[in-house]
């Protein structure tokens, strides 16, 4: 089971300071074990984050991304109250959903 | 007979009521909504046809893309690009890096009260140049560039 995202909104005025970090390998399937066998890629393609259920931003990745991927968004008008969600799914078929609503 | 006949006109209608509903994305749980992934611009090989496959080879250079980045990154595995686009109406940003082994690094869509703004940390294979493709509501496509140097590739991390 994949680890929970960590999502923290910090609003300062009109807009909001969105950060997500994604708990994930993100094996770029070029990295070799000891043994020299080459680790197959897994990685996050696809992500949300939707505002009070409605999405806001549309992300796709590829395995160029660093691991445990933190991303930082900014938006407008979120207040108090609001829920964020932000659902991910990768290369293997994986998905994992989290949300927070905003202090 | 008729009974039967009766019923199963009328559970063939209630489907037939449904399916509408279905294809018009309006039944869909949420967690499908993201598009999906545009598997030829990110498993392109080269920043031509990666350039090619996600449509936007007539870019024009813009300063209103205003990309932040170290311009010397000593290790390769987690290098924090900012970008922020001033050009109204922005929908889309690309994150390209010429010299990696897959150029297109994340491409992320923006909609409602989401800022064109993002943070993100890449792996950068060598020293290369990044390239912000981005995208607006009439269709076209803007670009602007910067150089970072590596001096640990990113690859085996």
């Amino acid at each position: 089971m994949a680890d929970p995202i960590k999502i923290r909104a910090q609003i300062q005025g009109d807009v909001t300071d969105i950060r997500v970090l994604m708990q994930h390998p993100m094996e770029t399937g070029q990295r070799k074990d000891d043994k020299g066998q080459t680790l197959p890629a897994h990685f996050i393609q696809t992500f949300t984050v939707s505002l009070n259920g409605k999405p806001i931003i549309d992300g796709q990745l590829n395995t160029s991304i660093s691991r445990n991927p933190l991303f930082t968004f900014q938006a407008r008008g979120i207040k108090a109250g609001d829920r964020l969600s932000v659902t991910w799914t990768d290369n293997a078929g994986e998905t994992r959903q989290d949300d927070i609503t905003v202090a | 007979m008729l009974e039967l006949r009766r019923r199963l006109l009328k559970g063939g209608l209630s489907a037939a009521a449904i399916t509408p509903w279905l294809g018009g994305g309006l039944l869909v749980p949420t967690t499908v909504l993201a598009a999906e992934w545009q598997k030829p611009a990110f498993a392109a090989r080269t920043i031509n046809d990666a350039l090619k496959a996600y449509g936007s080879t007539s870019a024009a250079e813009s300063r209103d893309i205003v990309i932040s980045a170290p311009e010397i990154a000593e290790n390769g595995a987690k290098v924090e690009v900012e970008v922020r686009c001033n050009i109204p109406n922005t929908r889309s940003l690309a994150i390209f890096a010429d010299k990696n082994p897959m150029p297109l690094c994340s491409a992320i869509e923006f909609s409602g009260p989401a800022l064109p703004y993002v943070r993100e940390q890449l792996k950068l294979s060598e020293t290369t140049r990044i390239r912000v493709v981005a995208k607006t509501g009439d269709g076209k496509s803007h670009v602007a560039f910067r150089e970072i140097k590596v001096t640990l590739g990113g690859c085996g991390g």
